[in-house]
Order: C-alpha cells, then sequence, then structure tokens
C-alpha cells in the first residue's frame, strides 16, 4: 500500500502576525515555517501505520508546492518518517493552484491513500482537499478523525452532525483529516534527522494552472472589548445592554 | 564562512579576532536546528507536563522520562556512531544541551548522564569497555553517574580516601570508600568512581555497576534545589571491580576527573542559556498579564529595564558559547588527523580551553541567577509561591555556581590558566604589557575614533591593554599569586568582562556583514549597553586591584591614569537602549530577539 500526505509549509502558529505593501501581503520577514500541523499529525498517523504493521505500508511519500526554502519542513516530514518527497517548485498561489499542481505531480503514481489537513493554518481555506479528489477521480471522505488499515482492508471514522460514522473505504482514496486522526505529532528522532539528508527529495516544475482567487487586503480582527460581568439577578440590565448597546437583540 | 582559525586558549588576551572567524548562532544548519526542535519537542511534551511530578521526587519516572528521550536518541548526541550514538559535532552538542538547559531536574539528570556520567568511558576507556558500556548508556538501556566527590574532598579532589587494592589473584580491585553529592546516584545502573590504588598520590577511574555486591546507595539528599535530581551518598564495601574495569591507565584518574570537568562546564555554559531564555519568557509572559495603576506592569520603566538586562546578558553569553563551541570543532578535527583516538581528541581539545571554559560556568551560572532572580521580582509576590514556574527556575539556578567546581575555584582558574598559557609561550602576554609599560604616559592619550565598529574594537582593546598592565603589575608584585585571591578575582572578573564583551561585538559585526536582519538595530542597541557596562566593571575591577599591591602612590599614579583613560567610553542613552529591547520581547511575549 502507498500512502500520499499533502504537506503544506505555514508560519508557526506562535507567529505574530504582520502585513505589509499596504496590507495585501503578509510580512514573512522573521517568522519561523513549520508543517502545517494537521498534515503533520496525517503523517504522524501513516508513519504510525507503517510501523505497526510490518510490510502493509511499502512507502510513504510526501508532497508540497513550495520554494526552495520550504525544504527544511519538507526534510522534516522526511525526518519524522517519509520515504521520500516531491516539491513542487512555486508559490501556493490559492487552493486550485495548489491541488491543481499536487495532481498533476502525482498522477501517475497510483497512491492507494493521500492524506490532506483539513485546512492550513496560514488562509484556512478547507478547499484543497475536495478540489484535488475530484482532480484525481477520487473517492473522498472528509473530517476523518481515525485511520486504520488491516491487510487491504481501510476503515476510516469521519465527524457527521451529533456523532461519528466509521465506514470501510475501497483504495484508493482521499481523507480530508482533522483532529483525533494521531494524539501528539511525532518527533523526529535522531536516527531519522540523521537519515532525512539521504532520503530522495524530487523537484518537479510546475504545470500550467490557473488562479481562480486574488487577495485585496489584509485585516486584522478587531481587538476583543472589555467584558462585563452581571449577577444572576442582573438579567433586566443585560436585556436592557444587549438591546440598547450591543444592540444585538 | 571563511576557515575558521585554530585558536589557542587565552589569546584573545593580546590577539584581535576577526568577526569572519567566530561562529555565531544565526549560522546554525538546518540538521542543528531539527534536533534542537527535537529536544524542544521532547521537553515540551514528555517532560514539562512533569515538572511537578518529577521535583516532588518520583524517581521511577524520572528514570523512564530519561529512558525515552534515550529512545529518541539525545542521548547519543556526542557519541559516535560506532558506539551507538549520532557523532555530533561540538556545536550542535551544546544547541542539545542549551534546548535541555530549560527542563529543571531533568535537564540535571540527563546532562549528568550523557556528560560525566558516559563520556569518561567514551573519552578515556578502551575499545571493550566501550563496546561494554557506552552503546548501552547511548541508548538509554543504562543510565550513568559520576562519583568523585567525598565527604572530606570536594574542590580538593584529589585528596579522596576511597581505596582499590589489587586482590591476590591480581583479577579484581577491591573498593572501599564513601562518594557523596552523587547525581543519578539512586537509580543509576553504571558508576564511573575515582579511587587510589594502593598507595597512590593520585586517582584511578573505574566503572562500576551499582547492583554488584558492596555498592550501598544512600537515601536521597533533601535540597534547595534541583529536587527531581536524584542526589545521594553510595559507599563501597569490598566492592570486587575486575581489573578490566579500570578506565585508562593507573594514576590517570584525575586528569580524567579534570577533564571531564572542563567538558562538564562548557555544557553547563550552555545549559543555563536554555534556562534563562525559559525564564525571561515566564518573566514576560507575566508583565503581559499582570496589571497594577491600572495598566500592564509591561509598560513600566522599572520592569523594562529588567527584561532588558536579563536579554543583554543571556545574549551576550549566548555569543561567547558557540564561539568557543566552534573554536573547539576545528581544533577537534585537528587533532583527529593526528591522534589514534578519536575520544582523546574529542576530550583533549575541548579541555584546551581552560581559559573559556572556566570563563562560561562562571558567567554563565551568574547570568542565570541574575535572571531568575529578577524573574522572581517581575512576578512580585506571585513570584514567590510555589504556583508558579519562576520560582523553581530561582531555586534551581542556585546550584549551577556550585557544582562543576564552584565558581570560586574557577575563577581562580582563569587567571592561573591564562598566565600558565602565556609563560608557555602561546601567546606574549607579558611582552605586550611591558611594551605598554614602556609608554605607559602615552595610554592616556588614545583616542577611540572611526566607524561604529571600530571605535567598539578598539574599546574592546583597550579593555585588553588595561588586563594585561594589571596581570603584570600583579605578577612583579607577589612571588606567590595564588595567595592572593582577592585580586585573582579582580583579575578573573575583567577577563570575563573581555571575553563577552568581544564576542557579543564579534557576533553583532558578523550579523551586520553577512546577515540580513531586521533585529540589527536590537542587537547593536544589545552591544552598547554591554560595553558600557564592561567599562565600567573593568574600570573598577582595574583599580580596586592596582590599589590592593601597589605601595605608593607615586607608583600608581601612570599606571591607574593609564586604567582611567583606557576604561573611559563615550556616554550610551542606556535608557533608551534598553527600552527598545525590552519593547521587542514584550511585543514577541518570549524570549525572541
Amino acid at each position: 500500500m502507498k500512502i500520499l500526505v499533502c504537506i503544506s509549509d505555514v508560519p508557526d502558529t506562535t507567529t505574530k502576525v504582520k502585513f505589509k505593501d499596504d496590507n495585501t501581503a503578509f510580512e514573512t520577514a522573521g517568522v519561523q515555517w513549520v508543517i502545517n500541523p494537521w498534515d503533520e499529525l496525517s503523517l504522524t498517523r501513516a508513519v504510525e501505520m507503517k510501523e505497526k504493521t510490518p510490510g502493509l505500508i511499502d512507502n510513504i511519500t510526501v508532497v508540497t508546492v513550495g520554494p526552495k526554502e520550504s525544504e527544511a519542513t519538507i526534510r522534516k516530514a522526511l525526518a519524522i518518517g517519509a520515504d521520500n518527497a516531491i516539491r513542487v517548485d512555486a508559490l501556493p498561489k490559492d487552493a486550485f493552484y495548489v491541488a491543481s499542481q499536487i495532481a498533476e505531480a502525482v498522477k501517475n503514481e497510483n497512491f492507494d491513500i493521500i492524506l490532506t489537513g483539513i485546512d492550513s493554518a496560514d488562509y484556512n481555506g478547507s478547499a484543497v482537499g475536495g478540489m484535488l479528489a475530484e482532480m484525481l477521480d477520487l473517492t473522498s471522505v472528509s473530517s476523518v478523525s481515525s485511520l486504520n488499515a488491516e491487510n487491504s482492508k481501510v476503515t476510516v471514522t469521519r465527524e457527521i452532525e451529533g456523532g461519528t460514522e466509521t465506514i470501510e473505504a475501497a483504495t484508493p482514496f482521499l481523507a480530508i483529516v482533522q483532529k483525533g486522526i494521531a494524539i501528539e505529532p511525532k518527533i523526529p528522532a535522531m536516527r531519522g534527522i540523521m537519515m532525512a539528508r539521504t532520503k530522495p527529495l524530487k523537484v518537479v516544475e510546475p504545470a500550467d494552472s490557473e488562479t481562480l482567487t486574488h487577495i485585496e487586503k489584509f485585516e486584522m480582527p478587531q481587538a476583543k472589548g472589555a467584558c462585563k460581568k452581571f449577577d444572576a439577578e442582573g438579567v433586566d440590565e443585560l436585556v436592557n445592554l444587549l438591546h440598547n448597546e450591543a444592540k444585538m437583540i | 564562512m571563511n576557515k575558521m582559525q585554530k585558536e589557542k586558549s587565552g589569546a584573545f588576551i593580546v590577539n584581535e579576532t576577526d568577526s569572519n572567524d567566530v561562529f555565531i548562532p544565526e549560522e546554525f544548519n538546518e540538521e542543528q536546528l531539527m534536533i534542537a526542535d527535537t529536544c524542544r519537542s521532547f521537553i515540551d511534551t514528555e517532560v514539562a507536563p512533569h515538572f511537578e511530578q518529577i521535583d516532588k521526587g518520583d524517581r521511577a519516572l524520572m528514570r523512564d522520562v530519561l529512558k525515552k528521550s534515550g529512545e529518541l536518541g539525545l542521548m547519543g548526541v556526542s557519541i559516535p556512531d560506532n558506539y551507538g550514538g549520532f557523532g555530533q559535532d561540538f556545536v550542535t552538542q551544546m544547541l542539545a544541551a542549551e534546548v535541555i538547559g530549560s527542563a529543571y531536574s531533568f535537564s540535571v539528570a540527563f546532562m549528568a548522564h550523557t556528560g560525566i556520567g558516559t563520556l569518561p568511558i567514551m573519552y578515556y576507556g578502551n575499545e571493550d569497555q566501550r563496546q561494554r558500556y557506552v552503546t548501552k548508556l547511548a541508548s538509554g538501556e543504562c543510565l550513568g553517574a559520576y562519583c568523585l566527590t567525598e565527604p572530606g574532598a570536594g574542590s580538593d579532589a584529589n585528596s579522596g580516601k576511597t581505596t582499590a587494592v589489587l586482590s591476590e589473584d591480581g583479577k579484581h580491585y577491591i573498593l572501599n570508600g564513601q562518594k557523596m553529592w552523587i547525581t543519578n546516584g539512586g537509580f543509576c545502573d553504571t558508576q564511573v568512581v575515582f579511587a587510589k590504588i594502593d598507595k597512590d598520590r593520585i586517582l584511578s577511574a573505574f566503572i562500576v555497576e551499582s547492583d554488584w555486591e558492596g555498592v550501598e546507595i544512600g537515601q536521597d539528599e533533601h535540597k534547595l534545589g534541583i529536587k527531581g535530581s536524584s542526589t545521594t551518598q553510595i559507599y563501597y564495601n569490598d566492592v570486587k571491580v575486575p581489573v578490566e574495569n579500570l578506565i585508562g591507565k593507573r594514576g590517570e584518574g584525575f586528569r580524567i576527573a579534570l577533564s571531564i570537568l572542563h567538558m562538564g562546564r562548557m555544557k553547563l555554559g550552555a545549559n543555563v542559556i536554555g534556562a534563562a531564555k525559559s525564564a525571561v519568557t515566564l518573566s514576560v509572559n507575566y508583565a503581559n498579564e499582570r496589571k497594577q495603576f491600572g495598566t500592564l506592569i509591561a509598560n513600566f520603566g522599572a520592569i523594562k529595564y529588567k527584561l532588558a538586562e536579563m536579554v543583554i546578558r543571556v545574549f551576550a553569553h549566548e555569543s561567547a558559547i558557540y564561539r568557543v563551541s566552534k573554536d573547539i570543532d576545528v581544533l577537534m578535527d585537528d587533532y583527529k588527523k593526528t591522534y589514534e583516538d578519536a575520544g582523546r581528541a574529542a576530550i583533549d581539545a575541548i579541555s584546551h580551553f581552560a581559559v573559556e571554559d572556566a570563563i562560561l560556568k562562571v558567567y554563565g551560572s551568574e547570568m542565570l541567577d541574575y535572571v531568575v532572580d529578577e524573574g522572581v521580582q517581575i512576578h512580585g509576590g506571585m513570584g514567590y509561591s510555589a504556583e508558579m514556574g519562576i520560582e523553581r527556575g530561582y531555586r534551581d539556578s542556585r546550584i549551577n555556581r556550585i557544582f562543576e567546581g564552584t565558581n570560586e575555584i574557577n575563577r581562580l582558574l582563569i587567571v592561573e590558566s591564562m598566565i600558565k598559557f602565556a609563560k608557555k609561550g602561546n601567546y606574549d602576554l607579558f611582552g605586550e604589557a611591558e611594551k605598554l609599560n614602556e609608554s605607559i604616559n602615552d595610554l592616556c592619550e588614545m583616542k577611540i575614533e572611526g566607524g561604529y565598529y571600530e571605535q567598539k574594537m578598539t574599546t574592546i582593546s583597550h579593555f585588553k591593554k588595561v588586563i594585561a598592565l594589571v596581570i603584570k603589575a600583579f605578577t612583579n608584585s607577589f612571588k606567590s599569586i595564588a595567595q592572593e585571591q582577592e585580586i585573582q578575582n579582580n583579575i578573573a572578573n575583567m577577563i570575563m568582562e573581555l571575553y563577552i564583551t568581544e564576542s557579543l561585538a564579534l557576533r553583532v559585526k558578523k550579523i551586520e556583514d553577512t546577515h540580513n536582519n531586521a533585529s540589527l538595530p536590537l542587537y547593536k542597541d544589545i552591544l552598547d549597553v554591554k560595553l558600557y557596562d564592561a567599562a565600567r566593571i573593568i574600570n573598577k575591577e582595574a583599580l580596586e586591584a592596582i590599589a590592593s599591591f601597589s605601595e605608593t602612590a607615586e607608583d600608581r599614579i601612570p599606571l591607574v591614569n593609564a586604567i582611567k583613560a583606557l576604561t573611559d567610553v563615550p556616554l550610551v542613552n542606556v535608557k533608551d537602549a534598553r527600552r527598545r529591547i525590552a519593547d521587542k520581547i514584550i511585543e514577541e511575549n518570549r524570549y525572541k530577539i
């Protein structure tokens, strides 16, 4: 069985977000880049499955769309346990562009399972997974919180309204994963770090693809206002303020 | 980076260093950063959630966490791959030590195991000993300890009374004696034990397994800090140690002990950086939450002063740590070309830098004490509460000034080593001082001119002149300088300020020359404040020293005038500089500069 994990290079989640060029671009100076947390958990699960049942998973590949600078993130993925990597040498312009590039890069590779994070920590678009499944003409399962495989039988659990649903999925398929897929991201061991430098990292040229969106401008969310507290007896005052000051009711 | 020059320990006292020849933390490569990241993730996920429980003395938990670090390969960072490790260079070892340093008692246990518990066997053991023990220590299968100190032998380590007598059949040494302050004593599997064979004057070193008959481990000591670290006495009652477990040669133990302490001091110098950065983060987190008089306390100048001073000292110390770490790597590579054994090459390169390792041990441990002390102060009353992490940091910091050679011993070592190496001809300290003495009145006319870095480097060269003059006058005045510890302290303090400040200046210059770094103006603020302070400290220590031994006012006048002139630096608006440094930390809400 071959697994592909799509990874995205995103700013560390503690980054102080700033914009430049009249709020039309993200200020990247001083930013630490990391593997998108959902993608890291997806990779962790893939590696767990490979380690738990020898012979079940032949190969784990990671793919990213990004410039040369994103190779540090790719090598971390190799250190965690991916066997090889593909980098599409292009800036990830929007979800359609990224999905198109990945689809083009992997369409002949016959992966049994493709994993994408439910969204990326930078733009939170939640779009690449669905688009990629469509482009590769694959079944997709969204909101996946658990993934297990035994021989060729693969079961996934996904979140549905009011509960969860466990289904058996025929390969090949694409899973859009979220919380629960793995408990903690796997920490690269020293041996993994040493091996990462020898694992294959293929760089491919981007395919022709259009972008369907462009960024007009960024805005910072408004700072949170002060919090007012009321006694349990102060319902009348609460209603008054919600009506006259907050104008919510 | 240019090809690094091979440095001699202490040579900075007279030589000028090109900033291209120093390594700076901004040059860590991707793999080094990934190793640091792994150490950080391990601390965050496997150690930090248990800080409290570890501090309660849960030894089984400590052992379990140590083993997990072994499984991840962290115990093998310094060990060559043929003994189950990953053969990383010294810079990488120090970076890993820095990150681990933020983990309170775990850090002490981990460093004792990987350093003094493992490396005597790695560096001085034979192939059989390395295969039998180092492989298991590198993987965490066995946990190690180092047993040197005795009730009557602390700083005077060679005065230990533990004995090893060869058995009649010549197969064993029979070990008898008592050791104390043994880190990891309560759960270690192997021990490196120092004892005297028969009536030898000098120690020998042995590998002892904790479960051998006659090894008796005492109860854990109740300590001021590092409560999670097991510290015990160990008694040896007719313990049969196979002769194959003698490390190195008979009588080589004292040399082994001292060399390993050199290494331990260097690593301690790296540990304190991690602990200090963590204390800065805790403190700024609190300052950014705590309101008084209707505003966050982070907005107060008195708090900004503290935060800035914490950062200045950490950043400066860090500059010196990685400078010498690379110097060690360069020397180690050179030694490996001629040495038969890579282990001996490694330890000889590390212990070559005796002046620097003593500086970094003293400066680093005092830097951390300053940082945690001001950290508690920023926390106010909450800083005194065991609920806050800074309280643990404060208690745990104190031991660093005591172990790995007290700071008192290390201050003496700084001066004695520097004079010894000068007399050996490694650098011409006394010749330089003689030349300065010949034209001492001209020194009062020396000007600080030129561009930013030229001015800084000229000021630093003036510090070197002051120290050379004081050392020369000192050694001329006393037959036995060992009796004058107060004056040695004055000189040690000057040498420390010089090395730390020069390393900082070289780092900032290299960043400006080779890196496009948005924080450069802040780094210059750090340098401005540190250099200004260093001039004041050197002025005070030099004048105090001279006043202590120069008999008549007439003798003193030219030297005192020269010292005053050479330590006279332009005024700096340190208030605004410190505020800018603090504002950056406050904005980031963590140690990030």
